[in-house]
């Protein structure tokens, strides 16, 4: 179950100057199970990759594989690739369309052609899946707040049962409070299923607490493919890009710039203050001793 | 009296359902007081469906009171023979960047208030001018606003306000829907129109990078300020502000953690070069 | 497919054609089009050719983004040739099998075609040179007249400016809506008419839903512009014409004759 691009190249425009290359010679490789944050500001290619993964943009060069078959094959099943690619679009909630929430996460597994009642179970289990209350299911999906509505949108997807889940900015317009829910609600989704999650974001910081890899874009092409700490390492080439490394590293590394020897490799606020607590209780300690060696 | 004035301002809003019957009574704004003296920064900040934009919609007379009074320069926004007085006054930018532009060219568009308020040709030239130059967009002048960023977008709208010569602006979560490099361009040009020009900027927002430079700072939920003061003083109640929802930069944070262990420092850190300093002194004891 | 509408799109340069007064232009694009239907020899057709091009030409616009207008009408053309070419009576030309070409036929096909394509394009010209909104500016100024019978021409004028502005919007809004349902294993394309119906809801709900958003969002920040209706307004670009504006005119009554000219001796 994984997921090979193999050369993707996507130019846009025809063959006039006002041509766009979205995508250049990408190379990747998503095994199963992964927890992955696609991170690049506006007009990265970011958005456009992701729609590489279920077809609904076929490159203009190289080859999409998933679970080792060409999915531009003639004889390929797009509709089965996705059901089995879960894609969730930016403002999810915006494509909300039905008379009551149920009815709308129904939609995807019925489209699949499933009886009626695997539909059902399909949709309640996805209904719980992003913790949405029973109490919401027969309300107009209009009437919801802003981060629950978006939960109905993201389990619309998850009915399908994918193998890998594509969330296009989930957190995008939402409080912070909002934000962290929806990312809580979807590691735990992982925790739970082990479906692999792609997180498309323009913020290290959301992202950095929930993954184990990320993959930086710029101008089409893949910058950076590395766990975190790794990537946060090249904080002034990520900004010069116009993405920031989480405000931790940039603590760390001024630390580590005026002679606190600490690790600058940290990628979460839990991690730097044990980072700075071991270095100032070691200095303490020092101190102490000297001052009992003073005092002798 | 200063700029912008409320007294127990109330705004209530009935649900109704379908077939039109009532259902409740919602309290949107709940006696909200509130002085804002001319050139100040103030941040409303609050998690969504706090009543921040109700409030802000107030000010230019998009929304009336239900109960208490709103006055914009000395005039209550109830007079209706104010009413375009105050909106020139009180310019508002809103938070969807597509929605608010209604020229097809960006100095077009600039020049769509002074329009409205009958401004002569000529003046409505030198002020587009200058408010563009302001944002610094003068060289998009000809641009369609299709073919701009987000961030660009929205300092378009703030120029379309700057033309209308207003006393303060009221910004309704400009940068929610932009990305970091847009919401950085857009904080840069408001903070410089208050510097500068010394519009009185009321910016309402759920991020906190963004009122680290204000003057002054409320927190609303539920309708009412629930926290005002300084940024500093604001930053120093962490645990406070989780709990209405908001979260405070990383660096505040990682300092309130440390605090908590037992490092002595001060409350309300707010930069990185605050804390690297601060833990360097400790270090070198 | 949608995208390739060229009408509408403003074209952003330097040139005679775009510092024209709108007026000119949208007198000039209907005189145009009625010298199509004046003219009906091939000497009238290369006399509107050579006009178009010359005003391409002085218009500054890639001629690609004049055919990319064509894209979108490609279909209707191919009907209408196809329809004259087979079912003009007249005389035979060619038969295959029970399908016969007539001289007439052949003859209506290729006018049409003519006047199709050199309409699309004539439009184009003016649409790709002109801001809509000082296009309806000229409207609003041309229909003033109208007030008088109580035609709400300002209103009129804005609401189609706006609608302007708006059309990429909601076709790039279309274009998402779509892809996201297609994510969810709609299928807009296979199946009977009833069936592709049915298969539209989960795209116009939502397209619906996020208009009506839009709609009174702007609505809210026009009136938040102190946008109240035509009165008192002034303009930041009044319409005056201009002594290039005068010899356009003096321009397109000449070609205009002489499409009359040609029609009468020619």
């Amino acid at each position: 179950m994984s997921i090979i691009l193999d050369h993707v190249n996507y130019v846009y425009g025809g063959d006039t100057a006002l041509a766009v290359h979205a995508l250049k010679d990408i190379n990747l490789v998503i095994p199963d199970g992964q927890f992955i944050g696609l991170i690049g500001h506006t007009g990265s290619g970011k958005s456009t990759l992701v729609q590489h993964l279920n077809g609904l943009i076929k490159p203009t060069g190289g080859s999409i594989y998933f679970n080792g078959e060409d999915i531009h094959a003639d004889d390929y099943d797009k509709k089965k690739l996705r059901s089995k690619v879960g894609l969730v679009f930016q403002y999810p909630e915006h494509q909300l369309f039905e008379i009551d929430v149920f009815s709308d996460v129904c939609f995807g597994p019925r489209n699949l052609g499933l009886s009626r009642q695997e539909t059902e179970l399909r949709a309640y289990a996805a209904l719980k899946q992003v913790g949405l209350e029973d109490e919401y299911f027969y309300q107009s999906p209009f009437d919801l707040s802003g981060g629950q509505k978006r939960r109905v949108a993201i389990a619309g997807v998850l009915a399908m049962k994918p193998d890998i889940l594509v969330l296009d900015e989930p957190t995008a317009g939402l409080d912070p409070k909002g934000r962290d829910e929806i990312l809580d609600q979807i590691a735990k989704l992982k925790e739970e299923t082990g479906i692999t999650v792609i997180l498309v974001s323009h913020s290290m910081e959301d992202v950095a607490k929930y993954v184990e890899r990320i993959i930086v874009m710029n101008q089409g092409a893949v910058m950076y493919d590395d766990v975190p700490r790794e990537v946060f390492k090249h904080y002034r080439e990520l900004e010069e890009v116009g993405l920031a490394a989480p405000q931790v590293t940039y603590i760390m590394q001024a630390l580590h710039k005026n002679g606190m020897p600490v690790q600058t490799d940290v990628t979460t606020i839990a991690e730097a203050k044990d980072e700075i607590l071991r270095v100032l209780d070691g200095q303490m300690r020092v101190t102490e001793q000297m001052q009992d060696l003073g005092a002798m | 009296m200063g700029i912008i004035k409320a007294d127990k301002l109330v705004f209530e809003y009935i649900r109704r359902d379908e077939e039109g019957n009532v259902e409740g009574i919602t309290r949107a704004v709940d006696e909200v007081d509130l002085d804002v003296q001319q050139g100040d920064f103030i941040a409303v900040l609050g998690h969504n469906g706090s009543g921040k934009s109700t409030l802000a919609k107030h000010i230019n007379a998009i929304l009336y009171p239900t109960e208490g009074t709103v006055w914009v320069d000395g005039m209550d926004t109830k007079d209706e023979k104010d009413l375009w007085n105050i909106r020139q006054e009180a310019g508002m930018v809103f938070q969807n960047p597509d929605n608010q532009i209604i020229g097809q060219v960006v100095e077009e568009d600039v020049g769509f208030g002074p329009e409205n308020m009958g401004i002569p040709t000529e003046e409505i030239w030198a002020r587009v001018e200058e408010s563009l130059k302001a944002v610094g967009m003068y060289k998009y002048r000809k641009f369609s606003p299709n073919k701009l960023s987000g961030g660009q977008k929205q300092r378009v709208s703030i120029a379309g306000v700057i033309a209308m010569h207003p006393k303060c602006i009221i910004l309704d979560e400009p940068t929610a829907m932009l990305d970091p490099n847009g919401r950085k361009e857009v904080v840069r040009a408001v903070r410089a129109l208050n510097d500068v020009e010394g519009i009185t900027v009321l910016l309402i927002t759920h991020y906190m990078e963004e009122i680290i430079h204000a003057d002054k700072v409320f927190v609303m939920d539920k309708g009412r300020i629930a926290m005002q003061g300084t940024p500093r003083e604001i930053f120093s109640r962490v645990e406070h502000l989780k709990h209405l929802r908001l979260d405070v930069p990383q660096v505040t944070l990682l300092a309130h953690e440390l605090k908590k262990s037992g490092v002595g420092l001060p409350d309300g850190i707010l930069t990185v070069e605050e804390l690297t300093q601060e833990l360097m002194r400790l270090y070198h004891v | 497919m949608l995208r390739d509408i060229t009408l509408g799109q403003y074209y952003q340069t330097e040139s005679v054609i775009h510092k024209l007064d709108p007026r000119v232009k949208l007198i000039a694009t209907i005189c145009f089009i009625i010298s199509l239907f004046v003219v009906k020899s091939w000497i009238g057709y290369a006399v509107a050719a050579v006009f178009l091009a010359v005003v391409i030409r002085l218009s500054h616009v890639p001629f690609k983004y004049m055919v990319k207008g064509m894209r979108a009408i490609v279909f209707i053309m191919l009907i209408t040739v196809v329809f004259n070419l087979f079912l003009t009576p007249g005389e035979v030309l060619v038969t295959v099998w029970k399908i016969k070409i007539t001289r007439e036929g052949l003859q209506q096909a290729v006018t049409m075609a003519v006047r199709l394509s050199f309409l699309i394009v004539g439009s184009s010209v003016m649409t790709l040179t002109t801001t809509p909104n000082s296009l309806t500016d000229a409207m609003e100024k041309l229909m003033k007249p109208l007030k008088v019978f109580k035609v709400p021409v300002h209103e009129v004028a804005m609401m189609m400016s706006i609608a302007l502005r708006f059309i990429p919007i909601l076709l790039e809004e279309t274009d998402k809506i779509m892809k996201a349902q297609i994510a969810r294993g709609a299928d807009f394309e296979s199946g009977n008419l009833i069936k592709k119906a049915k298969a539209m809801v989960p795209l116009l709900v939502p397209l619906f839903i996020s208009a009506f958003r839009r709609a009174n969002d702007l609505a809210m920040a026009m009136e938040a512009r102190c946008y109240r209706g035509g009165e008192h307004r002034t303009k930041m670009k009044p319409l005056k014409y201009a002594a290039r504006d005068r010899m356009a005119y003096g321009v397109l009554a000449a070609y205009f004759a002489v499409c009359i000219v040609i029609r009468i001796y020619l």
